[in-house]
Order: C-alpha cells, then sequence, then structure tokens
C-alpha cells in the first residue's frame, strides 16, 4: 500500500517513487527486506524516525508495526525522539581517542553547552556518541548526516560549528 | 615495487568512473570470464590461488564457494559484507570509496562463479555517501552492458541491490548480517545451518567480505598461481592494512603478505615510524577484537626471529605470546598510552554491540565494562583484576556467534601483557586519575 493517504505522515511524492523502486529490488514476497532503507528514507524527510512514521511505512510493506518498531529501537541510526537541526554523531572509540578524540569531545560539549544526549535550546544541534566509524586513521571524527569530518582539532571544531549556526 | 592487486589504480583521476577504470584495464577479468570461462574453473582459480577471507576470519574463499549447496530450481545468492565496523578497520570503505568499480567487476565474476542472478552489498548505514557511489557505479556498469539482462550476450543476468544497515556491529557477523537483509534485528543465528545450505531467504548464500571479492578481476587475469606467488606459505596475496594510532602516516596500505612488522611500522613506504619524541608500547595488529601485544612480542616471535604480517606469523605463539592477522586494523600504541583506559573503551564497545541473545555475551560484556571502569576511575578492589580473566573465559566459547570471543580476548590479552599496569591503578588510584596520568612502571617500550 504505497499511498496512504490517511496517515499523519506521508513520503513526498519522489519519496513515495524511491520507495517503489526500493521495494522492488528484493524477491516476490521479501518486501520486508526493504524495511531498513524505509526507515533511513523516513528520517531523511523528517529528521527523525516518529511513530506515526514508523506505522505508515509497516502499512507500506504490509508489516505489523511491531516488527517496525524492534527493528527501529534495535539499530543506532534511527533517531526515536525529536532531535536538532543538525546532530552531531561522534566517534568516542579507541584509535579516535588515541588521536586526541576525548580532548576534542570536551571542547565540542563545553563549545554547545550541552551534554551527550542534548539538544541545544536553539534546536540547532543535537550530540550523539557513536562506536567507531570506519575512519580511525583520520580521526578524530564526527558524522553529520551523511558528512564525515576528519582530523578534528579544536579550531576545526569551532569553524564547523560557525558554518553551520549561521 | 611490491604488487599491487587492489590499488594499483587508486589514484588515477576519474578513477571512480566507468570510463577511466575501463581505460585502466577494468571489466577485462568480467569478459574473460563470461566469454571463456566456466563458473567451475573459476572457483578452480580461486582455490588455486589460496586467497583467504578478508573479513577477519582467515577461511579460503575458494573452499566456502564450493561448499555452496546447489539444489535445483532454488535461487542461490552472493551477499558482500560491507559493514566494516571492527574498530581500527578502514579499508573497505576506502576501497569502495576510491574505486567502486573494482568491487562491482568483483561481483560480477563471483556471482557468476556462484550462479547468482540476484547479488547484495551490504553497506554501514553510516557510509550512506558510499552507498551513493556505488549506486552510480553499478548505474554505470548497467548502462554499458555489464549488469543486467544477457550481459554480454553471455546469456547471465545479474542485478546488484545495494544495502544500508542501520548502525550496529553484530551486523557485521555474516548470519546476523542475513537477518538485517530480511529486514529484521540483526541478530546472529544458530548454526548449523550455514548459509552455504541455508542462508538469505533460507536459500544457499555466500558471504564474503569486499577485499576478499575485489581480489577476483585480478585473479581472473592473471590466473590462481600468480597470485599464490605473491606472498608467504598459506597467507598468498596483498593484503589491505589500516593503519591508525601514534604512527607517522596514519592510512590504508596495501601490502605483500609477509613483509616484516617492523619494516611496515617503520619503513616510509607504509606507517613512517612512530611520531617524532615517542616509544612503541602496545600494538594490535588485527583490529580490536584480536589480542593486544606489547611491542616486543609485536617485532618479535618468542625464538627471536622477526614477526612478519601474515596469518601465521601474527598467531605464532598462540595467544601466550601471539595474536592474529584479523580485519588488517593496525592500531599502534606509543608510551602516553594507557592500557587501562583503551581496555574500558574497547570493553564499553561491546558491550554496547552485544545482541544481547546469550547471557554470557550480554551480561559478561556489561559486568567487564563496569569493572573496567572502576578500575580505570579509581575505584578497583583487589579482586578485580581476577574477576575480570574469570569473566572473559566464562564468555569465551559459550556463545551464539564469536561477538563473545572478540569481547573477551581484548581484556584477557591486556591482562596478560599489562598486568602491572592494572595493579598499580588499584594500587594508585589518586595518582593514576590525575589527567594524563600513565603507567610508567617497567616495560618494554621500543
Ligand atoms: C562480531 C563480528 C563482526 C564482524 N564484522 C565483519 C565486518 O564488518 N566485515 C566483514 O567482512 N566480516 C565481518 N565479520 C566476519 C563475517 O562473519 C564473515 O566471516 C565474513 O564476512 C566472511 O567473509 P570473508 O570470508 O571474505 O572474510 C564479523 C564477524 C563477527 C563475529
Ligand atoms: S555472542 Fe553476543 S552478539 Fe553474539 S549472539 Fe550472543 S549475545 Fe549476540
Ligand atoms: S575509532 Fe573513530 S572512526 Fe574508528
Amino acid at each position: 500500500m504505497i499511498t496512504d493517504n490517511n496517515s499523519a505522515v506521508q513520503f513526498t511524492p519522489e519519496r513515495v517513487e524511491k520507495a517503489k523502486e526500493i521495494i522492488a529490488r528484493y524477491p516476490e514476497g521479501k518486501q520486508k527486506s526493504a524495511l531498513l532503507p524505509l526507515l533511513h528514507l523516513l528520517q531523511e524527510q523528517e529528521g527523525w524516525t516518529s511513530p506515526e512514521g514508523m506505522d505508515y511505512v509497516a502499512r507500506m510493506l504490509d508489516i505489523q508495526p511491531i516488527e517496525v518498531y524492534e527493528v527501529a529501537s534495535f539499530y543506532t541510526m534511527y533517531h526515536l525522539n525529536p532531535v536538532g537541526k543538525h546532530v552531531i554523531e561522534y566517534c568516542r572509540t579507541g584509535p579516535c581517542c588515541l588521536m586526541g578524540g576525548e580532548e576534542v569531545y570536551a571542547h565540542l560539549k563545553q563549545r554547545l553547552g550541552i551534554d551527550t544526549g542534548q539538544t541545544t535550546v536553539d534546536g540547532q544541534f543535537t550530540l550523539k556518541e557513536v562506536e567507531c566509524l570506519a575512519a580511525c586513521g583520520m580521526g578524530p571524527v564526527f558524522q553529520i548526516r551523511e558528512k564525515y569530518y576528519m582530523h578534528l582539532t579544536n579550531e576545526r571544531v569551532d569553524e564547523i560549528i560557525d558554518e553551520l549556526s549561521k | 615495487m611490491a604488487t599491487k592487486i587492489l590499488t594499483e589504480h587508486i589514484n588515477v583521476p576519474g578513477i571512480e568512473t566507468f570510463d577511466v577504470y575501463r581505460k585502466q584495464g577494468g571489466y577485462t577479468a568480467v569478459e574473460k570470464a563470461l566469454k571463456t570461462l566456466t563458473p567451475e574453473s573459476i572457483v578452480e582459480e580461486v582455490k588455486k590461488a589460496g586467497v583467504r577471507g578478508r573479513g577477519g576470519a582467515g577461511f579460503p574463499m575458494g573452499m566456502k564457494w564450493s561448499f555452496l549447496a546447489k539444489p535445483e530450481g532454488v535461487p542461490r545468492y552472493l551477499v558482500c559484507n560491507a559493514d566494516e565496523s571492527e574498530p581500527g578497520t578502514f579499508k573497505d570503505h576506502y576501497l569502495m570509496k576510491n574505486i567502486p568499480h573494482l568491487l562491482i567487476e568483483g561481483m560480477i565474476i563471483s556471482s557468476f562463479a556462484l550462479g547468482a542472478n540476484k547479488s547484495f552489498i551490504y553497506v554501514r548505514g553510516e557510509l550512506m555517501y558510499v552507498i551513493h557511489i556505488l549506486e552510480k557505479a553499478i548505474a554505470e556498469a548497467k548502462a554499458k552492458g555489464f549488469l543486467g539482462k544477457n550481459i554480454l550476450g553471455s546469456g547471465y543476468d545479474l542485478e546488484l541491490v545495494v544495502q544500508p544497515g542501520g548502525g550496529a556491529y553484530i551486523c557485521g557477523e555474516e548470519t546476523a548480517l542475513l537477518e538485517s537483509l530480511e529486514g529484521k534485528r540483526g541478530n546472529p543465528r544458530n548454526k548449523p545451518p550455514f548459509p552455504a545450505v541455508k542462508g538469505l531467504y533460507q536459500s544457499p548464500t555466500v558471504v564474503n567480505n569486499v577485499e576478499s571479492i575485489a581480489t577476483t578481476p585480478w585473479i581472473i587475469n592473471n590466473g590462481g598461481e600468480a597470485y599464490a606467488g605473491i606472498g608467504i606459505g598459506r597467507s598468498t596475496g596483498t593484503k589491505l592494512i589500516s593503519a591508525s594510532g601514534h604512527i607517522n602516516k596514519p592510512g590504508v596500505y596495501e601490502i605483500e603478505l609477509g613483509v616484516p612488522v617492523e619494516d611496515f611500522i617503520y619503513a616510509d613506504e607504509w606507517c613512517g615510524g612512530i611520531r617524532p619524541g615517542h616509544k612503541f608500547k602496545a600494538l594490535v595488529a588485527g583490529g580490536s577484537s584480536v589480542p593486544i601485544l606489547p611491542a616486543n612480542l609485536a617485532l618479535t616471535l618468542a625464538n627471536g626471529e622477526k614477526r612478519l604480517m601474515s596469518y601465521e606469523s601474527l598467531s605464532d605463539g598462540g595467544f601466550a605470546t601471539g595474536t592474529m592477522l584479523g580485519s588488517g586494523g593496525f592500531i599502534l600504541f606509543d608510551e602516553t598510552s594507557c592500557i587501562v583506559r583503551n581496555t574500558w573503551n574497547f570493553s564499553r564497545f561491546y558491550h554496547h554491540e552485544s545482541c544481547g541473545q546469550c547471557s554470557p555475551c550480554r551480561e559478561g560484556t556489561g559486568w567487564m565494562e563496569k569493572v573496567l571502569h572502576r578500575i580505570e576511575y579509581g575505584h578497583g578492589h583487589q579482586q578485580d583484576i581476577d574477576l575480570l580473566v574469570d569473566v572473559s573465559k566464562k564468555i569465551e566459547g559459550n556463545t551464539i556467534c564469536p561477538l563473545g570471543d572478540a569481547a573477551a580476548w581484548p581484556v584477557a590479552s591486556a591482562i596478560r601483557h599489562f598486568r602491572d599496569e592494572f595493579q598499580w591503578h588499584i594500587d594508585h588510584p589518586s595518582e593514576a586519575t590525575q589527567p594524563g596520568a600513565v603507567y610508567r612502571g617497567e616495560m618494554a617500550l621500543v
């Protein structure tokens, strides 16, 4: 059921097309395989993975809502609560720490005035700690949506935050 | 010049496009395979090459392929493991981002050899930008007739699907990956049945790492014997090593297996030595899961010979004095590193990433994280070191999947080789918790 006019959350027409294309990738009867990609599509549009959005995806794939919730809560990339405009996902794993990751993280927290898991009052930034992002030689590293920011220093962090705050 | 099998053309401008890749000899192996070879003969060449799985376990690829069940009328699948989440490992990221067509060419050859008409590349979701690069490359290859129906008029059809993960290290474990690909939580399956018999959608499936699959174009072009002629002993061919930590030149290097560890660290061609003014303390040679070694054991075997970058040499001495090549995630620690802190950090990782199905792993990783945290933060008890060893032993070998072992080994090995450092944290909590404090007692720095 691709068109679902009663849902509080709906994909844009382009995303409906994209969703159809994704579902068609899998063999007959295996459309549940589209779940992770569709949740990414949902989060890309809504900014987070909302309950209404998950119900919409469940109807689209003709599966039970619980099958969507249990998946969305298992994987770390799906934000199950509203987040700020920019979600900073900061690598906290060993190799990045060797490159000064912990010191730079302390600076970032101070700069934003928030702790891990919090959002700035202006709603601009949410801070999350994540595990190794497969960029260990270029650490310290964080990610905002699809973009990797590497070789971080306190100065570089300030520049990035200044740029994104504009 | 050392032989480069995967990265020879990686710095050619535009190599991410079909045309430039083709100009550098790309896709000739697909032509050769589809026009002149049978699937069986390709499996034979891969067997002859002796290439071992590059995802971490080192299982011979040709042998894995020959185990694939082939019941009539049931589809078979090839799934490429591009989940790359083992701390210290960033080689597949590098390869896919820079030279996507190499993986696609490898996928076509490997799928043809296995008789798969739909194959998947499962990429960790964080690498969405790499997924776009792969999808673009796939579209190009399709437009040129190298994918889709009746490839190059051979009668062979293949569709490639790039699947994003959702952020979960455990989905690198092959059966968890298959669950995830079916749209479920990434809980590893009980084995048997193995994926070769019942894998994706309960059909026979081969799962191979990105780097493993990327060796096949070279093997088809040059022959399995030529591949087996590179490297050392049963460690044939080349390996991508992703090097990080306190070295002058972190990055991804393609080495012929058999290079001395010492050369890999100090030669300008590779890591370029330890950062100036510092000394070599410890090495994790193959990703966070493998045992950590002190510098002297990393460089030399128990019998005094130089240790080499090969499956056999790195594991020489068992866990008493050796480690493993693993995924090739090479993490070097200098004397400013605190082994206790790093061990706690890795423990936190495994606790966070445990899927929670088996109690030894779910509970044990939590215990280890908690005990290591209290030692690191100055609240360690005298019996904590033995407690950690005990918990690690209770996890090891008692779980559904190897994540349990992967969590136990870093802790057990750190205590085996750096016990005094743990003891120092317990005996001198106020000193040990000063900012930047590191154990400076007796140890072999190089
Ligand atoms: C916890 C865990 C994580 C793993 N992560 C990866 C991974 O990210 N990439 C990978 O190729 N193999 C990973 N593996 C190994 C796979 O289970 C499997 O052995 C491998 O993909 C097979 O490919 P290969 O034979 O070509 O190495 C992991 C294994 C475990 C137990
Ligand atoms: S060992 Fe850990 S990760 Fe593996 S199945 Fe058991 S609980 Fe899950
Ligand atoms: S440890 Fe930070 S990217 Fe790997």
